[in-house]
């Protein structure tokens, strides 16, 4: 296996799909948690152009960016694969993994902060794209069928982050009646043990995010 | 072999050269299909009924969006010659990596270096070479991003070399100056057939810049 570190942040969703592949994977790693307001060096000396966390350290070498450590990690260690062997059906999950991310977890992220007719405007692009997420594990117990895949992972922060989001920003993007087929799909992936154990506390969440909303706000000129 | 390939593209997409120059090196034929963005065709909305954007691969009546994961659908398909991705898994995770930089970096920089009102002009140049420079610094001495062959991060990289000429008059910018070692790169890339029949000329972009601005501003 070699030796195994994760550089990161517990709070992080993009350090937490990569906790969950190495765990999928039946890996052992050396957690190392950074303060993102005070970066230590071994971050920047692993990340030196974007210096943002997760980084994967592996006998010493680094790699950024969390998709593609997950796809290093399903390269690398063989059990539990998380994308398909058919290059059709790889090309399909790295769709729709993009799309998750471009257009479900960035387009709550934007409605949270957006006021007015322009957190309207956020709110009814970002639930189009949730049904369109919706539209994919219709069907299915998970995106990847019967068992956790690629996709479950990137779309993980879903179950356990959007009403976090929501709640932080005043809006409802995700419910049993509007994406009944995701709200399942959420309510069965948080029940996996190792997908459960490295959930932070919601109110852990609630506090960062409600930080994170108030420096945007604070940023914004002032209005007359 | 009975496969049937379609792209739909638009000639000066940079997303859209990336593929020409993935199927190129792969020796793959394929039916070029041009879409007129303004008014896209039936196809193109099926195929890709989402973005609604170029490029879009057509295999075998399949289709497949987003020019980085086309170009790594063909790496995988088409996998008896010229590799795109390296065969080790930390070497494809770099050759990733830098795509990844390419694609949140290189897009945004070069847009912003067209004159417009306001003063951030000295501030959108300064990034712009800064995001290159980095480029450089990685590729340091070797002839391509992967070493010895043409692969995933020059093909993701070479066709803003096509955008260069513009970026230098109209722009105001020179990576000729800024960043030689880059410019050798692009240089040795375009001796590849696959590259050079796979960008438009460099003037003919920057005609269109030309136009865009005068449409703009009304004059030069």
């Amino acid at each position: 296996m070699g030796e195994l570190k994760v550089i990161g942040c517990s709070k992080s969703l993009f350090c937490t799909r990569v906790e969950w592949a190495l765990k999928l994977k039946g890996c052992e790693y050396e957690y190392i948690e950074e303060d993102l307001r005070n970066k230590s060096p071994i971050l920047l000396k692993y990340n030196p152009v974007h210096k943002k966390v997760p980084v994967l350290v592996h006998d010493d070498k680094p790699i950024p960016e969390s998709l593609v450590i997950l796809e290093y990690i399903d390269e690398t260690w063989k059990l539990n694969p998380l994308l398909p062997e058919d290059p059709y059906e790889r090309a399909t999950a790295r769709f729709w993994a993009k799309f998750s991310d471009d257009k479900c977890l960035y387009g709550a992220f934007g409605a949270c902060t957006a006021e007015g007719e322009a957190k309207e405007r956020a709110i009814e692009t970002t639930l189009e794209s949730f049904g369109y997420l919706e539209k994919q594990i219709q069907g299915k117990k998970f995106f990847g069928g019967e068992e956790i895949s690629y996709l479950d992972l990137v779309a993980g922060w879903i179950p356990h982050l959007l009403n976090v989001i929501e709640e932080v920003g005043g809006m409802k993007l995700v419910d049993a009646e509007r994406l009944p087929s995701l709200h399942e799909w959420a309510h069965n992936f948080i029940q996996i043990p190792l997908i459960k154990e490295c959930i932070p506390p919601r109110e852990d969440l609630v506090v960062l995010y409600s930080a994170h909303l108030s420096y945007i706000r604070s940023l914004e000129p002032k209005k007359q | 072999m009975g496969d049937e390939v379609i792209l739909l593209d638009f000639w000066r997409s940079i997303f859209g050269m990336r593929v020409r120059i993935a199927l190129a090196e792969k020796g793959v034929k394929y039916e070029y299909k041009e879409e007129d963005l303004g008014n896209k065709s039936p196809l193109l909305l099926e195929m890709n009924p989402i973005h609604k954007k170029i490029p879009v691969l057509i295999h075998n009546g399949k289709p497949i969006c987003e020019s980085l994961i086309i170009v790594q659908y063909i790496d995988e398909v088409w996998n008896s010659k010229s590799a795109l991705l390296p065969s080790d898994p930390y070497e494809r995770a770099q050759a990733r990596f830098w795509a990844d930089y390419i694609d949140k970096k290189v897009y945004d920089a070069g847009r912003k270096v067209w004159p417009r009102k306001g003063d951030e002009m000295e501030a959108s140049k300064k990034e712009f070479i800064e995001v290159y420079k980095v480029l450089e610094e990685e590729l340091g001495d070797k002839p391509y991003f992967g070493g010895e062959t043409f692969g995933y991060v020059d093909l993701a990289l070479i066709p803003f070399y096509c955008w260069f000429y513009a970026y230098g008059t109209i722009g105001n910018v020179s990576l000729e100056a800024e960043c030689p070692k880059l410019i050798a790169w692009a240089k040795r890339c375009m001796q590849k057939e696959s590259v050079a029949k796979s960008l438009p000329d460099q003037r003919k972009i920057y005609g269109y810049v030309l136009e865009m601005k005068k449409k703009r501003f009304g004059s030069e």
